[in-house]
């Protein structure tokens, strides 16, 4: 039998230190890696500037432009209502801060309990739903590959964990608590080895296409 | 002779009212969750009961837990509850000394052989510790639990060092403390932790065990779901400030003077099973959330090892800073060293580059 209180000193102590390694090391490999390598020059005349351009594209790109939201309007509304939601739940609710605080040194404010159980329960039902448009619609279906059923996976675990571990709808609460841990655990081990990554490389993406259309003097 | 009186004759004897008794027995009652008719069937078999006999040892302990039980206030009906008890052996609080204490502790195991109760407090020193750790009249705490154990009918863990090895058994654990259920074999163990425990947490568990004649229904760390089984999180009267997300930040901000949720400030109520919320402490006057103090979680295993009594549940007891500060740089070396041979290896292609021209190619073939 396991027992609760040591399984939550185990998720809470050593295998958080070897997720918290393998995350960063793995990150930090892949993302210095990718700025080393860069691009490479480009001898013509830039006719514009490259960070202005950048940044704005790292916004603009994230708003679904009127065509994409024609044709794919479930996908759309729904991935942004699950990554907004996702990122609520990760972020503004007190313990994580705190737990955030307890490692980089920095806080912000958060927001109520009940907003962050509120916002988890539609992330939930919105990342069901993206299963289930997966898994109906025939296109999606024939280009899903393995990882992306892993992605879905190790991103849906630490929701209905840390959902489950709130309402404390297992008991003991340290065994409840204990599993939301591990399964952010495993989201984070995974993450710099799958197409996860795009929490980080999304951003860098979208900034060189804003200046390498801002370098050519076009909009993008 | 006092031994062979019912606990009701000696409650009167001790001047305990009808009224004060039938109080405290309504009383266990609802500890227990039992519906308030069964007060007449307590009141009834507590007066029927006949003093068991009770040896109690001190092991590796700060005697928290007999003065918890003792100095609650007196006199109370669960004071003389423990008076009336035919408590054989107990250092603090027997008068004897020496030779005729311990006489006294092998008289009770005789006389009651099978039929005695073991009350615990403190941890003590495994049998491949050096029992010389702690011993008593020159008797190795091993030595004399197993002894006693022998004849037990079962065994009372009062108190977290007991029940869970506790502070002794704090990292790196010098003497080798271990709990008592480790080595009670298929002797029934109780385990009343806390530290201390609520008072009429340990004499609850003594009424129970008088009034049913047998174990009460206890968690997977055997302790009585009556007392244990819900966390203080879920009974804290500051609880509604949690759902709100209304936290104190600092022991001396607005919302601690407003009394709000002590999370923030290393409250462990959400993972701590005990009574403290409903039961609270010196009479029922106040419990440590209640004066501003958040719960350490002292009834819970390895709570002396769990990190900072002042982290917030979701803080890792370790230094994870440093960790991800050198896992990160590694991952950049990593990174840039990974970056630099394929660059290389660009660089060593591009000079071994043979160019070949399309008529070349065409003549060669």
């Amino acid at each position: 039998m396991i027992d609760p209180m040591d399984f939550l000193l185990w998720t809470k102590g050593p295998m958080f230190d070897w997720a918290i390694a393998i995350f960063a090391l793995g990150m930090l490999a892949r993302l210095v890696e990718i700025f080393m390598l860069g691009r490479k020059p480009n001898y013509a005349e830039p006719r514009g500037g490259e960070w202005g351009p950048g940044f704005r594209t790292i916004f603009t790109r994230s708003v679904a432009d009127a065509g994409t939201f024609q044709r794919a309007p479930f996908n759309v509304v729904i991935g942004t209502v699950w990554h907004v939601g996702f990122f609520i739940a990760l972020l503004l609710f007190i313990p994580h801060i705190e737990l955030i605080y307890s490692v980089l040194g920095i806080r912000w404010p958060g927001l109520p309990n009940p907003v962050v159980d509120a916002v988890t329960a539609i992330t939930i039902l919105a990342m069901i739903g993206a299963l289930i448009h997966r898994l109906r619609n025939p296109v999606m279906k024939h280009i899903s590959t393995f990882e992306d059923y892993l992605v879905w996976t190790v991103t849906f675990l630490p929701l209905i964990t840390g959902y489950i571990a709130y309402h404390r709808m297992i008991d003991p609460y340290p065994l409840a608590l204990g599993l939301h841990i591990l399964a952010a655990e495993i989201f984070l081990i995974v993450l710099p080895f799958t197409k996860l990554t795009h929490m980080f490389t999304v951003f860098i993406a979208r900034w060189y296409n804003g200046a390498i259309f801002g370098r050519k003097g076009v909009a993008s | 002779m006092a031994h062979h009186k019912t606990l009701g004759e000696s409650l009167r004897a001790h001047g305990v009212s009808r009224r004060g008794f039938l109080k405290f027995c309504a009383a266990t009652a609802s500890m227990m969750a039992l519906p308030p008719t069964m007060t007449p069937a307590i009141a009834a078999a507590l007066e029927q009961a006949r003093r068991p006999s009770v040896i109690w040892l001190s092991f590796q302990e700060c005697t928290g837990c007999t003065e918890s039980l003792t100095r609650s206030h007196s006199p109370t009906v669960e004071d003389l509850i423990l008076d009336v008890i035919s408590l054989d052996y107990h250092h603090t609080l027997q008068a004897a000394s020496g030779e005729a204490a311990e006489h006294a502790r092998e008289v009770a195991m005789r006389e009651n052989f099978g039929n005695y109760l073991v009350v615990v407090d403190g941890s003590l020193p495994g049998p491949d510790s050096n029992p010389g750790y702690s011993t008593i009249a020159g008797i190795s705490n091993y030595q004399m639990l197993m002894e006693t154990l022998e004849g037990a009918a079962a065994v009372v863990a009062v108190g977290t060092c007991a029940a869970f090895g506790g502070l002794p058994q704090a990292n790196p654990n010098p003497t080798g403390a271990v709990a008592v259920q480790t080595l009670a074999g298929d002797k029934p163990v109780i385990n009343v932790p806390g530290c201390p425990p609520v008072p009429m947490v340990i004499t609850g568990v003594l009424a129970q065990y008088l009034t049913f004649g047998k174990l009460p229904e206890m968690d997977q760390y055997n302790r009585p779901l009556a007392f244990f089984g819900q966390s203080i999180h879920d009974r804290c009267y500051r609880r509604p400030f949690y759902d709100k997300g209304l936290f104190a930040e600092t022991f001396d901000d607005e919302g601690a003077r407003a009394g709000w949720c002590l999370y923030r400030l290393g409250c462990k109520g959400p993972s701590t099973y005990n009574a403290c919320a409903t039961m609270r402490w010196n009479a029922g006057t106040s419990w440590p959330v209640e004066a501003g103090h958040p719960c350490l979680g002292c009834s819970e295993p390895k709570f002396w090892d769990a990190g900072g009594f002042y982290d917030a549940l979701s803080v890792p007891p370790g230094d994870t800073g440093s960790t991800l500060l050198a896992a990160g740089v590694s991952g950049a070396i990593i990174g840039g060293a990974a970056a630099a041979l394929a660059k290389r290896r660009q660089k060593a292609d591009l000079a071994e580059r043979q160019p070949v021209k399309i008529d070349e190619l065409e003549q060669k073939l």
